[in-house]
């Protein structure tokens, strides 16, 4: 299948997915689907480098936050309509993976792992320390109630005149989307663009190449394989997606203190969902997110937020160990024991 | 310049002391990544739940954390022995340590912490002794006991792993195993055992490391993840499995960040230990004492 045919028949599946929300009409839907977009993102982001590479980052959280600091500044700076902030919260985290990988890449893989892990705490201090974001106070984003589908930049974008607006005024209520919405709708399609990148560098040149990296990097660097630079590609295409993915949150969560942006919840779930959905192949990632994401959600709302981290953590213990590609290892061994 | 002198003087003291308790808590870590390649980053949670340990134990018993901390030595000990006979099974014997080991501690970091929340909460928790409180004063220099008693049983805690380690047999068999295992295995001891001994001692060294940790600061669950940073930072820049690199690196870092929470302010402290690393990692990989 190619990667046109593949990016069209995942945007019918989306607008699916939208429509249905939509026919339950619960603002719940949108806030917990947003969640479980968000880790499809920051899963499939994670997988990239992690899956593809063979390289571990712990500093997912690290990442994530800087996307979500990046629209706090401008926020505050000038506040720019969510798809350019999304834009600018990757290139923060893309420029800082890839000054990160520099540094630790050329080592060995464990020395990568410390360094992100210590990243987080390093960005988090700081952002305490940054009085303008709200320091370790937090900051609050107010956002509207609804965002009309027909504002000023999609007025510029399709030249619509003032006198077709009064034209179409009856209809308006049609083309005004509540915020919870919007925000579903924009991180619907970053998970899009997340799953078709994956998708697109699995059978690639580059994905190849990833690969050779992943299980024998000596051998492929001796083959000829450029490996750092195809380390530092992976490093800062996981990190752009996963700043990319952090960069709505402040206007979904309305008040972001530096706690929440670097919880290690990020970072254990985007390693917990690849391992559980197996991380050779992009399915991976979305199925152990949908998953473990849902299971979360329903386990924060009848048992404890702490409890369903717990859950988390205890299964991504329990996969590595038992189960070691995941899920689709699992449906692969099953289906070739039943070949035989 | 009489007073900034006394702070000069204090703040390297505050950093000597503060970097022999580091020391206690990069020990383990330097026998587990310096030596046997296993990247235990679990490590600090193990250190966070020897907190815990003498913090019930002294609450109920009122017995000294740190001879609470040398009578669990030997549950530690086995504590270690099993994970590492875990992280052997799945791991090390498929050759998949790389992402699904490391997977494996961070799981075992992550796990053992909210476990730690869900039972007593996300309060601080202290321990009492003595030597909490009063201070040696020499002339304008200040010794707080409560930094100074950890900095000595940190450094009988080196003393002794370096004693083991260059005087034993099994000890020399575990300086060994970095070195080469098949030779090793040439003089009658299997590799596995003895990496699963040197595991169990530097999760041991995390009881002790606990025990004096809950006794410079009050602890709650999620303070081990402050010590990943530094832990690691330590162990690189010593040298990997150097232990006297370490207590080298351990003082270094001490100053270094007493020196930032002297003259920026305590809330930048954290921020030192990665900086050291990244610039350790960019310049000089090896390390000082590296191997």
């Amino acid at each position: 299948m190619r990667t046109r045919v593949f990016l069209l028949i995942s945007i019918a599946v989306a607008a699916l997915v939208f429509l249905g929300a939509r026919m339950v009409n619960n603002d719940y839907v949108f806030f917990a689907g947003y969640t479980v977009l968000q880790f499809i993102v920051l899963a499939t982001a994670w997988n990239i480098l992690g899956g593809y590479t063979g390289y571990v980052n712990f500093g997912s959280a690290a990442f994530f936050a800087l996307g979500a600091y990046a629209t706090v500044f401008w926020h505050k700076f000038y506040p720019l309509p969510i798809p350019f902030l999304i834009v600018i919260g990757g290139a923060v985290s893309g420029i800082v993976g890839l000054g990160m990988g520099y540094l630790t890449l050329r080592l060995r893989g464990a020395f990568f792992a410390i360094a992100t892990l210590a990243l987080a705490v390093v960005l988090q201090t700081l952002v305490v320390n940054w009085d303008y974001v709200g320091g370790s106070r937090g900051a609050y984003i107010i956002r509207p109630n609804e965002i009309p589908l027909i504002g000023p930049y999609v007025q510029y974008l399709f030249l619509i005149q003032p006198n077709e607006i009064a034209l179409i005024g009856p209809y308006v209520q049609y083309l005004v989307l509540p915020y919870v919405q919007y925000l579903f709708l924009l991180m619907l399609a970053l998970a899009v663009i997340a799953l078709t990148i994956a998708r697109g560098i699995e059978r690639s040149q580059l994905g190849y190449g990833f690969a050779t990296i992943r299980d024998d990097e000596l051998a492929a660097e001796a083959s000829g394989v450029p490996t750092l630079r195809l380390k530092l590609v992976a490093t800062t295409i996981s990190g752009a997606l996963m700043g990319m993915a952090g960069a709505p949150f402040p206007y979904y969560i309305g008040y972001l203190q530096p706690s929440s942006a670097f919880g290690l919840e990020y970072a254990v779930n985007s390693i917990a969902m690849p391992m559980i959905g197996g991380t050779t192949s992009w399915v991976g990632p979305l199925i152990g997110a949908v998953l473990l994401g849902s299971l979360q959600q329903i386990a924060t709302v009848t048992i404890s937020s702490a409890v369903n981290l717990l859950i988390v953590g205890l299964l991504l213990v329990a996969f590595v160990i038992i189960a070691p590609n995941g899920i689709i290892g699992l449906v692969q061994g099953w289906t070739r024991g039943r070949a035989k | 310049m009489g007073l900034s002198f006394d702070l000069l003087i204090n703040a390297v003291i505050a950093g000597i002391l503060l970097g022999g308790f580091y020391a206690a808590v990069t020990l383990g870590v330097s026998i587990s990544f310096g030596i046997l390649d296993i990247v235990n980053i679990a490590h600090p949670a193990f250190i966070i739940l020897g907190s815990y340990i003498a913090y019930i134990v002294n609450t109920r018993l009122g017995i000294d954390p740190i001879v609470i901390s040398i009578v669990m030595l030997p549950a530690f000990y086995f504590l270690g022995a099993g994970v590492y006979q875990v992280y052997y099974e799945s791991f090390e014997r498929r050759g998949q340590e790389a992402l699904r080991g490391l997977s494996f501690f961070f799981g075992l970091l992550f796990v053992t912490e909210v476990m730690l929340i869900l039972v007593f909460g996300v309060d601080y928790r202290y321990v009492e002794a003595w030597y909490i409180g009063p201070s040696w004063r020499l002339g304008v220099m200040d010794f707080p006991l409560r930094m100074l008693v950890p900095c000595v049983a940190a450094l009988a805690l080196f003393a002794a792993l370096e004693l083991f380690l260059s005087y034993t047999f099994v000890g020399r068999a575990i300086s060994a195993v970095a070195q080469d295992q098949l030779a090793l295995r040439l003089m009658g001891a299997s590799p596995i055992r003895i990496k699963r001994i040197a595991f169990g001692i530097s999760i041991a060294t995390t009881a002790v490391a606990g025990a004096l940790l809950i006794i410079i600061q009050p602890v709650e669950p999620s303070v081990g993840r402050e010590y990943i940073g530094r832990v690691f930072a330590i162990c690189v820049l010593g040298g990997l499995g150097s232990l006297p690199g370490t207590v080298i690196a351990a003082m270094l870092l001490g100053i270094l960040e007493s020196f930032t929470a002297t003259f920026y302010g305590p809330s930048w402290a954290p921020a030192v230990a990665f900086g050291v690393l990244l610039l350790t990692l960019a310049f000089r990989p090896a390390g000082l004492l590296g191997r």
